[in-house]
């Protein structure tokens, strides 16, 4: 299976801090991966990296077979890796279909002049953009939210809003901050079944950081653990679950194995 | 929590308000050009038109409004503090020194000029000056901008401070400009050319016409504030002005963006810039202060950032207050109580009064953007929320 993304030995060094040292992660196309491991193991930083927040220090990012380490974050978006944050980052002042609409924004074209005019153009190209969103958020399950403002949504649909939004860059890989953070049992288990529904329909790979262990358990194809930003593990959800180093990241080292 | 307005609604106002503007224009224009040099009309009522609001004074505040819309943009839509937009103001009101009058004495080019073919200097036809004023002031602030938009917005906010003292200065002490005068310095450009309206030529006391034309780039201004805002770019200012971190990673090209806002805010301050100099029949060094900067910024928080109507409002009450008002007031005032009182001088004060008043009890301003509105009210009500979410933050 050929590979959406490819990270290779990256490296992330903020001052005397390495927080991500050598970690070398791939995503298959139509793939759900996992990226796990304790707080501070370094999966945002690694997060922010592929989307061109922080640029590695060494290490470099192939998309589609080009190189795109050195990209600007908007090149990275337009280009198909859009994202999801961890604590919400929406446009809570603009509705949900605006929202859509801000992360179309690489794909329209109309300029200033046609804007103003208001040009045969720039109006259908309007109205293919407001048509395409409402299908997104049809899609996304907040379809009946498209005028409200997106911080009037409950915490769930603003999740789901997030990822409609990050949809509407029409991305080849979608990467998802711990997108079930806050939500119950009930509501983790409609978000499995969208991801679930979202990478069977439509041409792209999904990574997950996630805290959750039963939704990591339940979507993925694959699981990589980072622990004090290294690499420490990778496999399928099985052999994740009995690898004695990651029991030891999260749980600590059995008493009688200290000295 | 307050709920949104359907767009529908937008839309509908949208196409309302020519109607309405039309209608406010035209009685003004009438009051103005046939109503006050009428015979008929009651002495009471002109005095008291000359005393409260003379046709100068109106002219006048539609020059900052026209303005106070362009750092509307700038401010109110971008989220982007400039407090050095005079320097537009500036360079548009030289491109009018420059291309319509007779500074450059030694060259003889005439345009559809308003003046006769062998008259000495550049004489280019107003409303193309109006434009080539436009866009001088957009390449400057595209100029400007492209180093200094990387900055965030307090270092922002400094540097165009900066620029907005040294572009009026250069102006100032233009007279040797590495040896060639580009501004007359202190002594200014006295004397542009008047503008042609096809059937006549309009010169500095022809104030109803010019009131009109300044109503007409007032609404043009109104215009092209509206369309670009929802458009695709207006909504990329919004998502800047919102969270810039996050307009990013959803495909918006930052520094882009950022600078057309410049751009576009700039070109009303060009507009603006040639309207004065015709206003005011010249451009004169020392008009461009600092001052200025700040009284138009105040006019677009006064008013409502981001809300255009809400900034015509706070520009024309500020100008008002400024030109007229006060001062009306003041004779009024001391007419009634005997008093000797300087009211004109208190301008500065009652400024800072009332901005203090406004952001301790209205910071949204007059007629806010509803979305503003929501945002600036957030704060009080959870306090404890924001802080916690602060903290999550961090993480």
């Amino acid at each position: 299976m050929a590979n959406a993304l490819e990270a290779k030995n990256i490296s992330v060094q903020f001052g005397g801090l390495l927080a991500v040292n050598n970690v070398t992660f791939d995503i298959p196309n139509k793939s759900i991966v996992s990226l796990i491991g304790p707080n501070g193991a370094g999966k945002t930083t690694f997060f922010n990296v592929l989307t061109g927040l922080y640029k590695p220090s060494a290490g470099k990012i192939v998309y589609g077979g080009k190189e795109i380490t050195d990209l600007p974050p908007h090149k990275i978006a337009e280009i198909g890796i859009a994202r999801t944050f961890q604590n919400i980052r929406l446009f809570g002042l603009m509705t949900a279909q605006e929202n859509l609409l801000v992360a179309m924004h690489s794909h329209l074209k109309s300029g200033i002049t046609a804007t103003i005019l208001r040009t045969p153009r720039q109006r259908k190209e309007e109205r293919e953009a407001e048509a395409k969103a409402q299908e997104i958020l049809d899609f996304a399950g907040v379809g009946k939210w498209t005028h409200e403002f997106a911080r009037n949504l409950s915490y769930g649909d603003q999740r789901r809003l997030e990822v409609a939004r990050a949809l509407a860059l029409n991305p080849k890989v979608l990467l998802l901050d711990e997108p079930t953070a806050g939500m119950n049992a009930q509501e983790s288990q409609v978000f499995i079944d969208f991801i679930n529904k979202l990478v069977a329909e439509r041409d792209i790979a999904v990574m997950l950081i996630e805290h959750d262990m039963k939704v990591v358990m339940a979507v993925s194809q694959r699981i990589t653990v980072l622990d004090q930003g290294e690499k420490i593990a990778e496999g399928s959800p099985a052999e994740i679950k009995s690898n004695p180093r990651v029991i030891e990241a999260y749980l600590g080292k059995p008493k009688a194995a200290r000295k | 929590m307050a709920k949104t307005t359907a767009p529908s609604n937008v839309a509908k106002s949208n196409r309302k308000w020519i109607t309405g503007y039309s209608i406010i224009g035209v009685l003004l224009f009438i009051t103005y050009q046939f109503l006050l040099p009428w015979e008929g009309l009651p002495l009471g009522i002109y005095d008291a038109i000359y005393q409260w609001m003379p046709p100068s004074a109106i002219n006048e505040s539609l020059v900052y409004i026209i303005m106070a819309l362009g750092l509307n943009i700038v401010v109110g839509y971008a989220g982007l503090l400039d407090l050095g937009y005079v320097a537009f103001w500036a360079i548009g009101g030289y491109c009018a020194g420059w291309f319509m009058s007779e500074f450059f004495y030694f060259l003889n080019i005439n345009f559809l000029g308003s003046v006769p073919a062998e008259a000495p200097g550049i004489h280019i036809n107003f409303w193309m000056v109006l434009l080539i004023g436009g866009f001088i002031c957009a390449l400057f602030g595209i100029l400007i901008g492209a180093p200094t938009l990387r900055l965030k917005s307090d270092y922002l906010a400094l540097v165009t401070l900066g620029f907005g003292e040294i572009i009026p200065q250069v102006f100032f002490n233009g007279e040797n400009f590495f040896g060639y005068n580009i501004s007359n310095g202190t002594k200014g450009i006295v004397m542009v050319d008047p503008i042609p309206v096809g059937v006549k030529n309009l010169g500095p006391f022809d104030f109803g016409w010019k009131l009109l034309i300044f109503l007409f780039l007032t609404a043009v201004m109104v215009f092209i504030s509206l369309r670009l805002r929802r458009g695709r770019l207006g909504r990329a200012w919004l998502a800047i002005r919102e969270d810039e971190l996050a307009a990013s990673m959803m495909g918006v090209p930052l520094m882009r963006t950022k600078l057309s806002a410049y751009a576009v805010g700039a070109f009303a301050g060009g507009l603006g810039g040639v309207a004065f100099a015709t206003h005011v029949n010249g451009v004169y060094a020392e008009r461009f202060n600092f001052t200025i900067s700040i009284f138009l910024l105040a006019m677009v928080v006064l008013g409502g950032m981001g809300n255009v109507w809400g900034v015509i409002l706070g520009a024309f009450i500020l100008s008002w207050v400024n030109g007229n008002g006060l001062t009306a007031f003041g004779q009024l005032y001391n007419d009634r109580f005997g008093t000797d009182i300087d009211f004109a001088s208190f301008t500065f004060l009652l400024f800072g009064l009332v901005l203090i008043l406004m952001m301790l009890f209205k910071r949204e301003g007059l007629l806010p953007e509803s979305r503003l509105k929501l945002m600036l009210h957030e704060g009080e009500l959870d306090d404890e929320d924001a802080s916690s979410s602060k903290k999550k933050v961090g993480k």
